[in-house]
């Protein structure tokens, strides 16, 4: 006997197992049914698509358990379109599973590298005719070519200045300047001191001559927050006190990561957050980040009082406020 | 005979007309004062505690001077106070006293000092002084970044939360505003104006009433759910079917 080890034999290829549907006439018709029955879901499906979006009223609603109270128009549509669709895919596979011709072709893979003569016949062929062509003779229009060739992929380039107007100066300034004041928003009501409570916060835009028509470009960057806190809770420098008024604190509500609304304050924690991304502002110590992704305290804007006693910007932001951009000094 | 009779006529006469003539406003100072007792009662029972026995406040719990009938009637009659344990959060449950108990709590603590006022019930009438679009615009500049979009509450810092607003009581709401209790600032008259305040009101009553326009809401909680049941239940049935697809019929 051989002690050496015989390598595993090919197994070959499985033996081919006939469906019951191939052999059996009776498993053939009811294959034959339950394909049709998929189909005929599908069918009662658009039924049901077509019913709902004619006949059940856009206000009507039916409980049902887990979802609530829901509207009977859009749940119609949407599980009618749905069984159609799904039917029409589950009846051609149950088709194709049990009815279709059931061949088995073998196709043997071979290697994708071409043959060392094709290889080689290919090359002789590229500098034969490049040779005909006197490229390498010809330089001038060899170069200008180069030059449209590449001039020409610029243009999509240019194109890309249609997207929009260049910011301008838009990004660095904002309405707020010294002297405007500080009306609610919306309401567009000046507001006092008094009126702001310790612990209140109140959300804010500059005033405008013409508030009906406020621009939602302007109001991305105008949005402000005025905060009161105990005057003595504050940790500020000696300058930026003097940019509050008695505990009240004004900050850009535009975030400086990405330019959310920062405005989930916390009365307790003195806390502002920004819902987007979790950013964490404190604001006594002039809304320090102390947690997430945000690289800078929110700006602070100056705030005083006029001679009728209404909050006014006391300067406009000494930088530009939201998220960073190519042109900004940090 | 004749002068005893006269003196008993005289005591009765005089009796008579000193309980008779007594000026309605001594009656009322007098149940005030009655209802500031009992309230008082129920503080020392109830709450000094941890409030201090004159509502001074402690290290666990704060000041109770100057909160107002507003402050107390949110917090005990939304079942916040008392509270459960000392967690993150007082959260609502159901009322541990009862109304008449309440008001007597709230006429104490405001005896104690000026503030908030529980607001009436004329005061209340957002179906008449409410806009439902001015509501929604005040809601979402003002309020949606804590307590959601479609007012269904959300996650603050450390285990603390903006509740939802379905199913409160407009006076809780609007007492909410004008107190701001626990995590949340306070919203002056203003900042949003009484009859704003009455909007944000009957807008959040329009996002409770109102069914789900689009089928299933989801709970309205934005992307969290409508993800999980996307990869969940969407890539499932796909995982599923893709296994059907790819078993051989017998």
């Amino acid at each position: 006997m051989s002690t050496e080890l015989e390598p595993l034999a090919d197994p070959g290829l499985p033996h081919h197992v006939h469906r019951k549907a191939d052999t059996d006439p009776a498993a053939e018709k009811r294959a034959e049914r339950q394909v049709s029955i998929l189909f005929l879901l599908s069918a009662a499906g658009t039924l049901l698509f077509i019913y709902s979006f004619i006949w059940i009223p856009t206000d009507v609603f039916v409980f049902l358990p887990l979802l609530g109270n829901t509207n009977a128009h859009q749940l119609g549509i949407g599980t009618g379109l749905g069984l159609a669709l799904f039917f029409i895919g589950a009846g051609a596979v149950h088709w194709a599973k049990t009815l279709m011709p059931d061949e088995e072709v073998i196709a043997q893979r071979h290697e994708m590298r071409s043959s060392d003569e094709d290889r080689a016949s290919f090359v002789e062929t590229v500098k034969e005719e490049a040779g005909k062509v006197q490229l390498g003779r010809r330089s001038l229009i060899k170069r200008s070519l180069g030059l449209a060739l590449g001039l020409v992929g610029l243009s999509p380039l240019i194109m890309l200045r249609d997207l929009g107007p260049l910011p301008e100066q838009s990004l660095l300034k904002t309405t707020w300047d010294k002297g405007i004041r500080v009306v609610t928003d919306p309401g567009n009501r000046p507001l006092r001191p008094e009126d702001l409570e310790v612990g209140a916060i109140a959300h804010v835009l500059p005033e405008i001559k013409d508030p009906e028509h406020r621009k939602l470009s302007d109001i991305a960057k105008d949005a402000a927050i005025l905060i009161r806190v105990r005057p003595s809770e504050l940790k500020l420098s000696e300058e930026r006190m003097a940019w509050t008024h008695e505990g009240i604190i004004a900050f850009s509500k535009i975030c400086s990561h990405m330019g959310c609304p920062v405005a989930l304050y916390e009365q307790t924690t003195k806390h502002l957050l920004c819902p987007c991304h979790q950013s964490t502002f404190d604001v006594p110590t002039g809304a320090k980040v102390i947690f997430g992704p945000a690289a800078r305290p929110l700006p602070q804007l100056a705030i005083t009082v006029d001679d009728e006693g209404y909050l006014i910007a006391a300067a406009p932001f000494d930088e530009p406020v939201g998220p960073s951009f190519w042109e900004r000094n940090i | 005979m004749a002068p005893g009779l006269l003196v008993v006529a005289l005591f009765l006469i005089g009796g008579i007309y000193s309980i008779a003539a007594t000026p309605d406003n001594a009656t009322a100072s007098n149940a005030r004062s009655a209802l500031i007792e009992e309230g008082k009662n129920i503080f020392m029972r109830g709450c000094s505690s941890c409030h201090g026995l004159n509502a001074e406040g402690s290290g666990i719990a704060p000041s109770l001077i100057g909160v107002g009938a507003a402050s107390v009637d949110f917090q005990v009659a939304t079942g916040r106070m008392p509270m459960a344990d000392m967690s993150q959060q007082a959260m609502r449950k159901k009322p541990v006293y009862s109304p008449e108990e309440i008001a007597a709590l709230a006429a104490y603590v405001a005896s104690l000092a000026p503030g908030p006022a529980i607001p009436t019930a004329e005061q209340l009438n957002y179906e008449r002084d409410g806009n439902v679009a001015e509501g929604g615009e005040l809601f979402r500049t003002n309020c949606a970044m804590c307590h959601n979009a479609a007012a269904q509450g959300g996650a603050l810092t450390a285990g603390k939360y903006a509740p939802t607003l379905m199913g409160v009581e407009p006076v809780h709401i609007y007492e909410a505003m004008i107190t701001g209790p626990q995590a949340m600032p306070v919203f002056g008259d203003q900042a949003i104006t009484p009859e704003e305040k009455l909007s944000i009101i009957k807008w959040i009553k329009s996002v409770e009433s109102e069914g789900s326009y689009g089928g299933a809401s989801l709970g309205k909680v934005g992307p969290v759910t409508e993800g999980l049941l996307g990869w969940v239940l969407g890539l499932g049935s796909l995982i599923g079917i893709a296994v059907w697809l790819a078993t051989k019929a017998r």
